[in-house]
Parts: structure tokens; sequence; C-alpha cells
């Protein structure tokens, strides 16, 4: 069941750490957002093979909106 | 005195350099990115100039484009507040190089203060306690034990690849020297692939307590005594006040001292601050000097009277400092908090959104310094600061009251803020009694 991945605050796509075909394990960061001077990971929810990244690094990006799908 | 000034920044403190030159009669000129467009800042300025895109490298620390909005707009100074280029020598350089005056130190100075170990050995020379340390690895236990004599219990194992000296293992005795050392080098050696160690003193629950000095070109240096800001969070200071509460006579007579000499010493002009730890028996170590007018500087402000950005402009200018030592008097208390857009529910996440409602305190003593108004965009591109609350008081307690109530007039709508945590800060009975140290956030005290 793919599972999508949503930013949990607004900000600044700074580094897609993981790729489509990755396994990623619950807790691993898929993706650094830049928010106000921090670094702020986007984590995998659980253990799966990213499908999809949705987002590029310097897009901005809000809260709640997908930035990866998990197989 | 200059014709026009460009502040090189955004914020409460571009609007804070601004009045400090209508004060002198001085022409403003404040630039901006396209986020900030309607921001405060740029409809306080005579005059605005646009750098760029809302990310900060390609506006605001972009060294060419500022110094073109410069030459455009007929600045003949540059100030750059505090973050951004405010302590890149670089562009202090580049100023001078344009034929602007930099409002700051020289850039030789920046330079210096800005190699954190270069400093502390500087200011070693100058006679200013540092924390106390082999100087530098120690080859093995024997040679340790032989160091730590110097050094003295109870001290800190630290590595040496490790960046920012991570501590490896904290020894009380003698005794557990040469185990610690043994154990520590083992652990060194897995985590950063090397296990070299060097020695440093342990500090129990130190104190942050910092100098403000001010030197003008020729040759006047003094201080405008303390501030303690042992409140911090992930390096950010929460609450910042002067004088330090209960600090003994003798130690800050060190203090004010040693920051005076170290600041002679590099040849320092205009305003700075030594930071120094402080620990329980009245010993007082450098950590490092900021080159640069600091967030803080209004606690300064309000008990002495003064006015330190205008005093920047003149001594930029050329002038002589415009106080004697013996005029610069610490009356009543003064304290800080600054209002973040963060959300304290949820670890401090930035929480960045449009003002829908802004209420400020107002009253006796207070003092508000703020970036943003109603309307106003919080950028996520931008340092999360919102609203410097300031109170002064005939005292601490009142000073404290003032602020506490402060806090309580203060609302904020559209986005998440640490005024609740503030709060519970200020309501802390060891910060009520001014027992303050800088472990108190991580060790859980305000949770």
């Amino acid at each position: 069941m793919p599972e999508e991945i949503k930013a949990h605050i607004t900000g600044v796509v700074f580094q897609v750490v993981a790729k489509a075909g990755d396994r990623v394990g619950a807790g691993d960061p898929v993706i650094v957002l830049e928010s106000m001077k921090m670094e702020i990971p986007v984590e995998a929810p659980r253990a799966g093979v990213v499908r999809e990244i949705t987002v590029q690094e310097g897009q901005t990006v809000q809260e709640g909106d997908t930035v990866a799908v998990l197989d | 005195m200059f014709r026009a000034v460009l502040v090189a920044n955004r914020g409460e403190i571009a609007r804070r350099v601004f009045r400090a030159c209508r004060r002198l009669g001085v022409g403003t000129i404040a630039v901006y990115s396209e986020a900030d467009r309607d921001a405060p800042h740029v409809c306080d300025a005579d005059r605005s100039a646009l750098l760029g895109p809302a990310p900060a490298r390609e506006s605001y620390l972009d060294i060419e484009r500022i110094l073109t909005a410069a030459r455009a707009q007929g600045a003949d100074a540059v100030h750059p507040g505090y973050g951004f280029l405010a302590e890149n020598w670089r562009f202090a350089e580049a100023c001078s190089r344009a034929g602007l005056a930099f409002i700051g130190p020289p850039a030789e100075a920046i330079r210096a203060m800005g190699d954190k170990s270069g400093a502390r050995r500087l200011m070693a020379a100058a006679g200013v306690p540092t924390v106390p340390g082999s100087p530098g690895p120690v080859a093995d236990a024997a040679e340790a034990e032989a160091q730590a004599a110097a050094v003295g219990f109870p001290l800190i194992l630290k590595a040496a690849a490790g960046g920012g000296g991570i501590g490896l293992a904290r020894v009380d005795r003698a005794a557990d020297l040469a185990a610690a050392f043994g154990a520590a080098t083992r652990r060194a050696q897995a985590a950063f692939g090397s296990g070299a160690l060097y020695l440093e003193r342990y500090l129990e629950r130190p104190r942050h307590v910092e100098v403000q000095v001010f030197a003008d070109a020729h040759g006047a240096v003094v201080h405008l005594h303390e501030r303690e800001c042992s409140l911090q969070r992930r390096h950010q200071k929460l609450l910042e006040e002067s004088p330090a509460p209960g600090l003994d006579p003798a130690t800050k007579r060190g203090l004010v001292e040693a920051a005076v000499a170290g600041a002679r010493a590099i040849g320092y002009v205009n305003a700075g601050t030594l930071e120094f730890l402080v620990d329980g028996r009245g010993g007082f170590y450098f950590i490092e000097m900021n080159t640069r007018i600091q967030v803080e500087h209004p606690v300064t402000e309000e008990v002495t009277g003064l006015d330190l950005v205008v005093e920047q402009l003149r001594v930029a200018a050329g002038e002589r400092l415009s106080w004697r030592q013996a005029e610069i008097v610490q009356r009543g208390a003064a304290m800080e908090v600054r209002v973040y857009a963060e959300d304290p529910d949820r670890n401090f996440l930035p929480s960045p959104g449009t003002i829908g409602r802004l209420e400020l305190p107002a009253g006796e003593g207070i003092r508000v310094e703020s970036g943003v108004e109603t309307g106003s965009t919080v950028s996520v591109h931008y340092d999360p600061l919102l609203v410097k609350l300031i109170a002064r008081g005939g005292g601490r307690d009142e000073a404290l009251d003032r602020l506490r109530a402060a806090l309580d007039a203060t609302a904020v709508e559209g986005v998440r803020t640490t005024l609740p945590f503030l709060k519970k800060v200020l309501d802390h009975p060891d910060v009520r009694r001014g027992a303050l140290h800088t472990q108190m956030v991580e060790q859980g005290a305000f949770r």
C-alpha cells in the first residue's frame, strides 16, 4: 500500500537524501527542509522502498505537501 | 558625519539603525529581497533598493549587489547589523575598497576574532583568562597526567579531531585519569578516525557573562558593564539582563578589566562584546568575541542611558568616544526576551506564516523592538526573530515583573511563537531569584 510522506513544516527543500528505489527504515530522513536557518529532516514514517521523490532541491513546500511516496 | 547610511540587513535591527540615523540627521537606505518588498524596514527608510530573490545568499549575503545598491543610492557608509555579513571580514574590506565607511571594527579585527581558537590564543597572550587546557593533543596517559596538574580537576578529555571539541570523558581525580584516557582514546579512534585527545578544565554549571566594550580610532577603550545571558537554547540566547544578578564585585572588576585589556590588545574599534564563562568560584574564562552590535544591546542601553548605535555611527565617522569610563554607570536593571516564530509545543519547529494580528505592550519601563507588524509575512528564508521585549526597573524584581506583564500584553496571531515558553521561563523560581546557569534548558528546567 503506497503511502505519501508529507512535509510537517513549511520550508525550502535543502537536500534530497533518498532517491527512487532506495530502501529506507522508519525514521530515516528522506529529504531535509530548511526553514528559518534550521535544517529539519522529513523522515520515513515506516520502513519501505521509496517509489518517488516529488520535490526538488530549492523548491518551497507548504506544511502538508507531499514530498515523497513510499511503496 | 555621514550623508546616508545603507543598512545591509532586515527586520528589527535595520529599523533600530535607521532610528539612530534619524537622531543624527543622517539619510537612510534600506535594501531588501523579493520576499521583503513590503517589510517594515523598507517603509522606514528614506530610500530603498531591491537586492534579489528571497534566499539570503542571493540578497542579504550578496556583497556585490549590496555595494552596487550603495553606489546607486548615494550611501557613504554601511551598517551591517548582526547576522548576515556582520562578521564577514571580506565584506568590511570590500566596503572600504569601495570608499564606504564600514560601521563596525576594522576588517583585521573581525578576521582575528573570527578564528575562534586563534582568538583565544590572542586573548591569552593579552592576559585574558581562557579555559585552562593542554596546549595541544597529548601523546599518552603519562603526558596527560603531567598536563593535568596545570589544567586542574575536574577536567574533560576532548577529541582533537571532533569538530567543536566533543567531550568524551569527565575525570574528577588524578587517580582515574590513566584508565579514562585509554577508554577515551579508543572511543575517539572509533568515532573520528583519530585517537588524539586534549585536556580542558570542566566547568560545572557555568554562567555566561559578557562585557560590552567600545573603542574609538584615537585609542580610547571603555566598557559598558556586563550582561548575563546564561539562559540559552540551541545557542540562542533566551533571556539577557544587566547587571548580572549576584555577580561578585571582584569577579565583575576582573571581567571588565580583562575585556578592556583584550579589546585594546587587538586594536579594536567600535562596539564589541567579549563573552566569558564564569564558574561557581568566581573564575572567568574568555570564550569568544563578537565583533558587531549584538541582539541584546538594548539591555545595556537601558541601564546606562546611552545610545550604542548612535555612538557606532559617530565612531565610524572618526569622532572621539562621547563618554569617559567614569561617566558610564549602571542604573537599575534591565532584561530582554526574544519572541521567535517557533512552536514550543512541537520542539520549537519554525512557524512561518502571515501575522494576522499583532499586539505589543507599552508602558513605563517597556521598550519594544519589532521587525514585524500586522500583515507581515514571516518567511522561511530568514531568522525567526519577530520582536524583542525589553523592560527596565529600579531593580531586578521590578524589571522582571514589568517584563512578565509585557509578555501577557503581547499577542501574535497567524504564526506560533515562543511567548508561552518565555512566560514559563520568567515564572521559574530559579530565574526569579537570579540563580542562572548555561545548562538549565538542557536539564529540563522549563518543561
